[in-house]
């Protein structure tokens, strides 16, 4: 059975722009899954919808055999811009969304958070001390220390320069893999879909839906500059050339 | 300028530098004494008596008279009315800023709240309540309800959204909603709000007292203006102002200080 399971009829907004029409997708367990599609086709959307944010919408999104929303599974979500609260310290900040999870025997002490992602001493910083970096580093692990059940990131490195983005990407390989989400990735660059994702979903321009799945075989991120993902990059563009224009491939 | 010249310039900027800072705020006051003192040594005492006249009687009237009797009455009115306005004013600008309704609906009240003169609805009071403590105190609070519920209507209405979103993601509590969402950004407001609300008040609870109270700095002041007692005037007013420079250093900025650290 899949883990979750994305059926959204129709999502259109009170100004009648019809945002989402019969998008259905469905991720087993720890899956990476990459959203690929053109700017403005309701990537954010999805995600919003899918974590509850904005619930007037045709459809279901179920986890398991129940309502996402009634399930308990527990949610991360990265936004594009780091969103931690600046006048909470970074450790009071992971404080806030870690005390509403149930521990585990293995749950590790923030300390020990701090220190897988190489913040160790930052505790007591405010996130206006901390560079944009190590900022989206506390965010990464903002969602991944409520070990969350559906990771859904929106477009998260986007604003970083190159070299913190690929760290990140690694980071984020390396938190995933220990806890294994489902993931769901935005973005509109589809080389760095190409380095972090199992499967990439490319959706249409606006009314949006899936317009191809395709799938990847690997266990490690790759570079975003690689070889290898510049001959998926190639492969996928020379099959299908209106792919990233959104156009419907049918 | 040969070396010695610049080794005792180097040696009068070493020794003031540590109070570069109090220097620049003390500077102007002390001129500004220095020369109020000149001025006084040339003029009538009755129409402009010496600092150092005025500071012998704020120490007569301390030790020996009824000033800190005073001080404390008035006082005791700015921090009740303080209070309440504060208060009236979150409740009210915060439902004003959240609910569309609550803001229609107040709105042209608020309008006519800030315009109205102060000594009108002191007057109001007086009449309505008769010359009581509750009217003073009344009378202080509708004025400044206002001006506080303005400030955090604009608050309430610049919350980020995308906060709260996160606080769904994460299910946040209420009680965590409130004191790590939403009081932080409030914070600016409040103390915007306090700031104000201190100064109007100060002034508001002296034209009170002037007008209806048999007590308080306020009626010491009319009380001296009636001999044309400059000297005593400005003695309560002094003691006054040491009053609001001290809740202001001492109080007001290291909280604020404290609290909003995360913005330097």
């Amino acid at each position: 059975m899949s883990f979750l399971s994305v059926d959204i009829q129709d999502k259109t907004y009170p100004n009648e722009c019809v945002a989402i029409q019969q998008l259905k997708f469905s991720a087993p367990k720890g899956e990476f899954i990459a959203i690929v599609g053109p700017s403005g086709a309701g990537k954010s959307t999805l995600l919003n919808v899918i974590a509850g944010l904005d619930p007037q919408f045709a459809g279901t999104i179920r986890f398991g055999s129940s309502e996402l929303a009634q399930s308990g599974a527990k949610l991360g979500f990265l936004f594009q811009e780091c969103r931690l609260m600046p006048w909470l310290s970074v450790r009071q900040n992971l404080q806030l969304v870690v005390k509403h999870t149930r521990p585990t025997p293995h749950t590790k002490t923030i300390d020990e958070w701090l220190q897988c992602v190489g913040l160790q001493g930052c505790g007591e910083l405010f996130p206006a001390q901390l560079s944009g970096g190590m900022q989206r580093r506390v965010a990464l692990l903002r969602a991944f220390i409520v070990n969350p059940d559906v990771l859904l990131m929106d477009e998260p490195f986007q604003s970083l320069d190159a070299p913190t983005a690929a760290q990140l990407r690694r980071l984020l390989h390396e938190l995933w893999q220990n806890s294994a989400p489902t993931v769901l990735f935005v973005t509109h660059n589809l080389r760095e879909a190409i380095s972090v994702a199992s499967r990439i979903l490319f959706l249409s321009s606006r009314p949006s839906k899936v317009i191809l799945e395709y799938p990847l075989t690997r266990l490690a991120p790759l570079d975003i500059e690689s070889d290898d993902v510049a001959a998926e990059h190639k492969k996928i563009l020379e099959t299908y050339p209106n792919l990233l224009a959104g156009l419907h491939l049918d | 300028m040969d070396q010695l010249q610049i080794n005792m310039w180097q040696t009068i900027k070493r020794l003031c530098a540590p109070l570069d800072g109090d220097c620049i705020r003390l500077l102007p006051l002390i001129i500004v004494v220095l020369l109020w003192q000149i001025s006084g040594y040339y003029s009538d005492n009755k129409i402009l008596p010496q600092p150092s006249a005025i500071l012998n009687l704020l120490q007569k009237e301390t030790f020996e008279g009824d000033l800190m009797f005073h001080l404390g009455m008035t006082l005791r009115r700015v921090a009740i009315s303080f209070l309440a306005a504060m208060i009236l004013g979150i409740l009210i600008g915060l439902a004003m800023g959240i609910y569309d309704a609550v803001d229609k609906a107040l709105d042209t009240f608020l309008v006519i709240g800030l315009n109205i003169p102060a000594l009108v609805i002191i007057i109001i009071c007086y009449i309505w309540f008769g010359l009581t403590e509750y009217a003073a105190i009344i009378a202080v609070t509708i004025n400044k309800v206002p001006m506080v519920a303005i400030s955090l209507r604009e608050g309430a209405r610049a919350l980020d959204n995308k906060l709260f979103q996160v606080a769904q993601v994460y299910h946040l509590s209420k009680f965590d909603i409130m004191t790590k969402i939403v009081l932080p950004q409030l914070l600016p407001y409040i103390f915007g709000a306090v700031r104000n609300g201190l100064a109007i008040i100060w002034k508001i609870v002296l034209v009170v007292e002037l007008l209806g109270c048999s007590n308080g700095v306020g009626f010491q002041i009319g009380g001296y203006f009636h001999f044309f007692d400059i000297s005593g005037v400005l003695a309560y007013t002094f003691a006054f102002m040491l009053v609001v420079f001290a809740i202001e250093v001492l109080a007001l900025r290291p909280i604020e200080k404290y609290l909003l650290r995360w913005r330097s």
